[in-house]
């Protein structure tokens, strides 16, 4: 089942009050996926020259060993913030020489998310229990994306959870299931492509990473990706200035867009967004099979 | 008198239970039931003719099994509208999505605004009347009934048809197996504006639809499968 859902402010007043607004949005998706939840927010850019990361660690992990080992590894670590198992950290090192650092000495990381804007965080369990521990409702942000899990194609832990990072300032979401997805993973892994899961979202995930890698627009991977891509879906691709949404042409999956002059709201279902501020007066609509909606700042 | 019911203080149940209490034995009830705020299986299984006015969007199946009563939502409607309905009347004054009026034996199911994919998916005996569009795969394996759309029709329109009678007046992206374009005769052009006037719907000439219905070739047209039986 799944349910999605994205919340993206059109005015500077509504980025300060985003968080308890995209909160109260994913605790009414909990129905739809209790096992697990996690969301990417956009928020606190970081200067021309820095990195923003989100990293994951197992159960127990010691982070101030790890905040002094990075700090004797690398001048120019601006931020190391954390929240619970996550934490977030801003630095001025190329990203390739931090990635490498990590994948030698902190195995048991993961590099959830990387860009400017974009911190993905998720957590197994009820959306609630994630929405707090996270304190989203205080949280201000351009916009963020979000998933409840029903799992149904790999295990419930944390690392199957959704969103799945796409490349710098990119996530995806998705509800729904493919079914071409181990061919897929042995073909994108020949070309490079990492995984740390075998959940099928996950490739979805690595699919559109390739294409953008290779070049291709957001809208021109998305469209190649109904081609490629056989299953049910409706995605959600966060970007760092907004947001696409994509069901495929059968549209088994729900979605549902509202957007009003304060904002644009996307759901699995409309009960999401009935309590956002204006939404009885906001225009809703159901998005059409295999077209691409997008919004950006 | 009308009867406010306000779902912002009891629950989904509450309400179903209260609306099913009427057995149509006593005047005709009247409910406006508020803050609907897209909640699921709203005014479901009523059996009497009762009038309910639901304020604002709904959720998934809303008005399901209807029998008598006479339902309105205004706003949107998510999946599911009206399934099963077997009398009475439904009318949604927004859009409405996927598989409206699935499985529908009969009554009347009005949709002021565009339909979604399967629109009358199944239907075995209800007139469906849309204002706008409908989406891919409606009408598939519609058993019978009239499906009256005033907008476009998406892909696959009534494939594998029995006996279910289709009009279309907007454009037609494609139509599904088995379901091919018929004449329109004056008493079907009739058909369409009884229907529309049943509706609510006025300025739309009968004479714009174009009719749709079964080719019977498939397999359980064929006189030479009965052997299987």
């Amino acid at each position: 089942m799944c349910g999605i859902v994205g919340l993206f402010a059109k005015t500077p007043g509504f980025e300060a009050e985003l968080g308890q607004h995209f909160a109260q949005m994913l605790r009414e998706m909990t129905d739809r996926g209790p096992d697990s939840a996690g969301f990417a927010v956009y928020r606190d850019a970081v200067p021309f020259g820095q990195i923003k990361l989100t990293l994951l660690a197992p159960e127990g992990f010691f982070w101030p060993d790890f905040e002094a080992a990075l700090h004797s590894a690398f001048d120019g670590i601006e931020r190391l913030s954390l929240h619970g198992n996550h934490a977030v950290v801003v630095t001025s090192v190329w990203l390739a020489d931090l990635a490498e650092w990590l994948r030698a000495g902190f195995p048991q990381l993961r590099v959830l998310s990387s860009g400017g804007a974009i911190e993905i965080y998720k957590e197994k369990g009820l959306p609630e229990r994630v929405i707090e521990h996270f304190d989203v409702a205080a949280m201000s942000a351009t916009h963020a994306l979000g998933h409840t899990r029903m799992a149904t194609e790999s295990a419930v832990t944390t690392e199957h959870s959704h969103p799945f990072s796409t490349g710098e300032d990119l996530c995806l979401v998705h509800n729904g299931s493919l079914s071409n997805h181990n061919r897929l993973r042995r073909d994108l892994e020949k070309r490079g492509v990492r995984f740390a899961t075998d959940n099928d979202s996950e490739v979805a995930a690595g699919y559109f990473t390739w294409r953008l890698r290779e070049g291709d627009t957001l809208e021109q991977a998305l469209s190649r990706g109904m081609r490629d891509l056989d299953g049910f879906y409706t995605f959600a691709i966060g970007t760092r200035d907004g947001f696409a949404v994509l069901r495929d042409p059968i549209a088994c999956k729900p979605a549902v867009i509202s957007e009003c002059d304060d904002w644009v709201a996307m759901a699995s279902e409309y009960r999401a967004i009935a309590r956002l501020p204006g939404a009885a007066a906001a225009k809703s609509w159901e998005p059409e099979p295999g077209r691409i909606y997008s919004w950006s700042h | 008198m009308t009867q406010v019911f306000d779902l912002a203080a009891n629950s989904t149940r509450e309400l179903n239970q209260t609306l099913q209490r009427a057995n149509g034995g006593s005047a005709i009830e009247q409910w406006r039931v508020v803050n609907p705020n897209g909640a699921h299986n709203l005014a479901v299984g009523l059996d009497a003719p009762s009038r309910v006015e639901i304020e604002g969007h709904v959720g998934y199946y809303c008005a399901g099994m209807n029998k008598y009563a006479h339902i309105v939502v205004h706003g949107n409607a998510g999946p599911g509208l009206a399934e099963n309905m077997m009398s009475g009347l439904v009318r949604v004054t927004g859009s409405a999505s996927q598989y409206a009026g699935a499985t529908a034996h009969g009554g009347l199911l009005v949709i002021e605004g565009d339909a979604s994919s399967r629109c009358g998916i199944s239907m075995k005996g209800v007139d469906i009347v849309v204002q706008g569009a409908v989406g891919h795969m409606s009408a598939f394996m519609a058993q019978s009934g009239r499906l009256v759309v005033c907008g476009d029709a998406g892909e696959a329109l009534g494939d594998s048809l029995y006996e279910a009678r289709l009009y279309v007046r907007g454009n037609v992206a494609g139509l599904g197996a088995d379901c091919v374009e018929k004449s329109m005769k004056d008493k079907h052009k009739r058909e369409v504006e009884q229907l529309l006037a049943e509706a609510g719907i006025s300025g739309v000439d009968g004479a714009e639809f174009r009719r749709f219905g079964s080719a019977r070739e498939l397999y359980n047209f064929k006189v030479d499968n009965a052997h299987a039986y």
